[in-house]
C-alpha cells in the first residue's frame, strides 16, 4: 500500500512541475567579452563591458529572443601574454560561441592565432592596429572600428593644412605605437612634413625629460604621440614643466575623459582623431545613451563602448539566425553586408574589417573633446601653440 | 651640445637622482641594521604619495589651509604614518624572521609589497587609473637659453639636499645614530654596551621608511601624478642603486641613486635609440660595474676576527 501511495505521490509531482513550468524554458547561450578591466586604460576597457552587457541584457528582455544570454567576461589588463591566457580560457570553453574582445591593439595582434586554433569566432571592438585583421586571412576576426591607417591619414592632412611643417614622434614601444608611428611618418611623408625626430618610449614609462629636453632642443612645431593615455598624459605635463611650446596631438588612444581628468587645465589644445563619429552623433547614439544611462553603470561608456555595443549586437543577431554554432557562426559573419547597427552600416570585407571610412577629428575645448568642425579652433576664435 | 640644454639635462638627472638616492638611503638602512633586503620599500613608498594625496583630498574638502599649509601637512601625515607603517613592518615581519636566512625575509617582504600595491589598486577609488596630484609649489620658472629652472624643481631639489644632510647628521653627530651604527657594526657588542636592539631596529625601520614617504610625496610633486604602481621601479632601482653604492653605505647609496640616474640620462642622450634602452643600458652597466666591484663602489670597512 505504501508503495503505491509513493508511487501516485511521485507522479503527481512530476505532473505539477511539468504543469507548472513554463512551456518552452530558452536554452541558455554563452557569449564572451574581453578587455582592459584593470590597469591604466581600465576606464575604456569597464565602459566596454557595461556596454557589452547593456546589449545581452536588452537582448534577454526581448520576448522574441529564441535564446537566453549570458555574459562571459575576462581581463586582458592590456597586457599580451595576460590576453593569451584569457583569450585561451574563453576559446577553449566549448559553451561560449563567440566573443567581444580587445581594446589594446598588442593585445588584440597577440591573440588572434588564439582564436585561429580554436575556432572562436570574434569582433573586436577598440583596437585600431592593421594587422589584427590584415595579417593573416583568418575567417575568426572580425572587428567593427576602423584601423589606423585611416586615422593617420587625416591626421597629416589637417595638421599640413594648418601650416605645421616640422614634428617630432613620441610612440610606445608595443604594436600599436609601432603601428601609429609607421603609418604617421609615411602619412606625413606623402604631404611633405618633416619629422625632425622619433622617440621610442616604454608603455608605462614615469619619466620623460630626457626625450623631452632632446625634443626640446630639436624646436618641433609639433609632438605627435602615438600611445595610450596613461603616458599621454605624463607626456603632455612634463611637456609644461620643461617649458616646451608645441601643439600636442595624439590618436584615438588619448580620446578618453581619464586624458582630461588626469590633466585638467593643460589638456587645452590638444589634437586627436578617432574612427566613426562621436556617440550622440551617430546614428544610434542617442538610444544607445539613452539605454545606457537607464542601467545606472559605475562607469561611463568612454570612445569605444558604442562599438564594444554593436559588436555584442552582432554576435547575437548571428546566433539568433543561424543558432549557437561556432561554425555557422563564423560562416554567417562572413556575409555581414549592409548590416544596421547604431555604429550605421556594417560591411566586412574579405578579411572581417568593417569598411569604416569615417574619422572625426577632435581638440579639447574647455574640458572637453569637441568635434574640429564645431570647435572654436576651427572657426578661428582661438589658436593653437604656435599656429601662424 | 649647448651648455642651456646640457644644464637642462644635469636638472633633470638630479631631480631624478635625488628619489632614487632617498630609496636607496632606505635600502641601505635597513641592510645595515638587520643585514635584510626590505622588498616592500618601494611599496611603502607609494603607500606614501597616496596618503599624502588623501590628505590633500581632505584637507581641501574640508577647505582647510592653502599652499604651504597643505604641502608641510601631507609631507607630516605622510611621513609620519609611513614611519609607523615601517615599524610595523620590522616589528612583525623582519624581526621575528631574523634567524631564519636572509631569502625569507627577502621573500615576505616582496610579498607585502604587492599586497601593499594591490590594495591601493582595489581600495583606493578607481586605483587602477594614474591620479593627478596637487601642483602646490610655485610653478615660476626662469628660462635660459634652452635651460628651464623651474623654482619648485629648485625648493625639492633643496629639501632632497637638506633631508640627506639631516640623515648624515642624524647618524654621524647623534647618539641616537651612534647607537644604529654600533647595531649595524655587531649586535651583540652593541647589546652587551646596553643598546636598546629592537628599539634602534625599529627606530631605523622608521628612519628609512620616512625617506621612502619623502621620495614618494617629492615624486607627485614633479610628475603632477601618482599611481599604484610607482614604487615597483622606484624599488628596483633605489635596490639596484644601493647595491652598486655598497649595501650598508650611505654615501654609497647617494652615489649609486645619482650615478644611476647619470646612467640613463648619458643612455638617452647617447645611444641611437636611446630613449627606449636607457634603462637597458643602465641596468648593463649596473651589472658590469657589480662584476667589477662586488660589494660596491664605497669600500666597505670590516674587519674579521680570526
Amino acid at each position: 500500500m505504501y508503495r503505491t501511495l509513493k508511487a501516485a505521490t511521485a507522479l503527481l509531482a512530476a505532473v505539477w512541475f511539468l504543469a507548472v513550468v513554463p512551456a518552452e524554458a530558452k536554452d541558455k547561450v554563452k557569449v564572451g567579452f574581453i578587455g582592459p578591466l584593470t590597469g591604466g586604460v581600465s576606464a575604456n576597457g569597464l565602459g566596454g563591458r557595461n556596454s557589452a552587457d547593456l546589449a545581452v541584457r536588452l537582448r534577454n528582455a526581448d520576448l522574441k529572443a529564441k535564446y537566453q544570454y549570458e555574459l562571459v567576461v575576462l581581463d586582458d589588463e592590456c597586457k599580451p601574454n595576460v590576453a593569451v591566457q584569457a583569450a585561451t580560457k574563453m576559446a577553449a570553453d566549448r559553451e561560449i560561441v563567440a566573443a567581444a574582445t580587445h581594446y589594446c591593439s598588442s593585445t588584440a595582434i597577440a591573440t588572434v592565432d588564439v582564436y585561429h586554433k580554436f575556432g572562436l569566432p570574434v569582433v573586436v571592438w577598440g583596437a585600431v592596429l592593421p594587422d589584427i585583421t590584415y595579417r593573416n586571412r583568418y575567417p575568426e576576426i572580425h572587428r567593427v572600428n576602423g584601423t589606423m591607417i585611416n586615422q593617420n591619414d587625416t591626421n597629416a592632412e589637417l595638421l599640413t593644412k594648418l601650416g605645421y611643417k616640422t614634428f617630432a614622434v613620441i610612440h610606445d614601444t608595443t604594436d600599436y605605437g609601432k603601428g601609429h608611428n609607421e603609418y604617421f611618418s609615411a602619412a606625413l611623408a606623402k604631404r611633405g612634413g618633416k619629422v625632425l625626430g622619433t622617440f621610442g618610449v616604454g608603455a608605462d614609462q614615469q619619466d620623460f625629460t630626457a626625450e623631452l629636453t632632446q625634443i626640446k632642443a630639436l624646436n618641433p612645431e609639433v609632438i605627435y604621440f602615438g600611445g595610450l593615455t596613461p603616458i599621454g598624459v605624463r607626456i603632455r605635463a612634463q611637456m609644461d614643466k620643461l617649458g616646451i611650446k608645441a601643439v600636442f596631438d595624439g590618436t584615438s588612444g588619448i580620446v578618453s575623459d581619464a586624458y582630461i581628468q588626469g590633466l585638467g587645465p593643460l589638456a587645452e589644445g590638444t589634437l586627436a582623431f578617432r574612427e566613426g563619429a562621436p556617440t550622440d552623433k551617430l546614428p544610434g547614439g542617442k538610444f544607445f545613451m539613452g539605454k545606457y544611462a537607464a542601467q545606472k553603470y559605475d562607469n561611463a561608456p568612454e570612445a569605444y563602448g558604442a562599438f564594444a555595443y554593436a559588436a555584442m549586437e552582432l554576435i547575437l543577431d548571428s546566433i539568433e539566425k543561424v543558432g549557437p554554432d561556432r561554425r555557422k557562426v563564423i560562416d554567417d559573419m562572413a556575409r555581414v553586408k549592409d548590416r544596421d547597427s547604431i555604429i550605421g552600416k556594417i560591411t566586412f570585407d574579405d578579411h572581417g574589417q568593417n569598411t569604416v571610412s569615417l574619422i572625426t577629428k577632435y581638440v579639447v575645448q574647455d574640458g572637453k573633446w569637441v568635434v574640429w568642425e564645431d570647435s572654436e579652433y576651427a572657426a578661428g576664435k582661438r589658436k593653437l601653440p604656435r599656429q601662424k | 651640445m649647448d651648455i642651456g640644454l646640457l644644464a637642462q639635462y644635469i636638472m633633470n638627472g638630479l631631480m631624478v637622482g635625488m628619489m632614487y638616492a632617498l630609496v636607496a638611503v632606505g635600502f641601505t638602512l635597513f641592510f645595515g641594521v638587520l643585514d635584510v633586503i626590505q622588498f616592500a620599500h618601494g611599496d611603502v613608498l607609494t603607500v606614501g604619495a597616496f596618503a599624502a594625496l588623501m590628505t590633500f583630498a581632505g584637507l581641501h574638502a574640508a577647505g582647510l589651509g592653502s599652499g604651504s599649509i597643505l604641502v608641510i601637512a601631507m609631507v607630516v601625515v605622510s611621513v609620519f604614518t609611513m614611519a609607523g607603517l615601517g615599524m610595523v613592518i620590522g616589528r612583525y615581519m623582519v624581526l621575528p624572521l631574523r634567524t631564519a636566512p636572509a631569502l625569507n625575509t627577502l621573500l615576505i617582504t616582496l610579498m607585502l609589497g604587492t599586497v601593499l600595491r594591490e590594495s591601493v589598486r582595489l581600495f583606493y577609488p578607481q586605483g587602477a587609473n594614474p591620479k593627478p596630484f596637487p601642483a602646490l609649489l610655485p610653478a615660476s620658472s626662469i628660462s635660459i637659453g634652452n635651460f628651464n629652472l623651474r623654482l619648485d624643481n629648485a625648493m625639492m631639489l633643496a629639501a632632497g639636499v637638506l633631508v640627506i644632510a639631516g640623515v648624515e647628521l642624524l647618524l654621524n653627530r647623534t647618539k641616537l645614530g651612534l647607537a644604529i651604527r654600533a647595531v649595524a657594526q655587531d649586535e651583540e657588542t652593541a647589546r652587551t654596551m646596553g643598546i636598546n636592539f629592537r628599539a634602534i631596529v625599529l627606530i631605523a625601520f622608521a628612519v628609512g621608511s620616512a625617506l621612502a614617504a619623502i621620495a614618494g610625496v617629492m615624486n607627485g610633486f614633479y610628475y603632477n601624478e601618482i599611481n599604484f604602481g610607482m614604487g615597483l621601479y622606484l624599488g628596483v632601482v633605489g635596490f639596484a642603486a644601493a647595491i652598486i653604492g655598497g649595501l650598508g653605505s650611505i654615501y654609497g647609496a647617494i652615489l649609486g641613486g645619482f650615478l644611476f640616474a647619470a646612467l640613463q640620462t648619458i643612455g638617452t642622450v647617447a645611444l641611437p635609440f636611446g630613449s627606449a634602452y636607457k634603462d637597458v643600458f643602465a641596468f648593463a652597466v649596473v651589472i658590469i660595474l657589480m662584476a667589477w666591484r662586488p660589494t660596491g663602489l664605497v669600500r666597505e670597512k670590516i674587519s674579521e676576527r680570526v
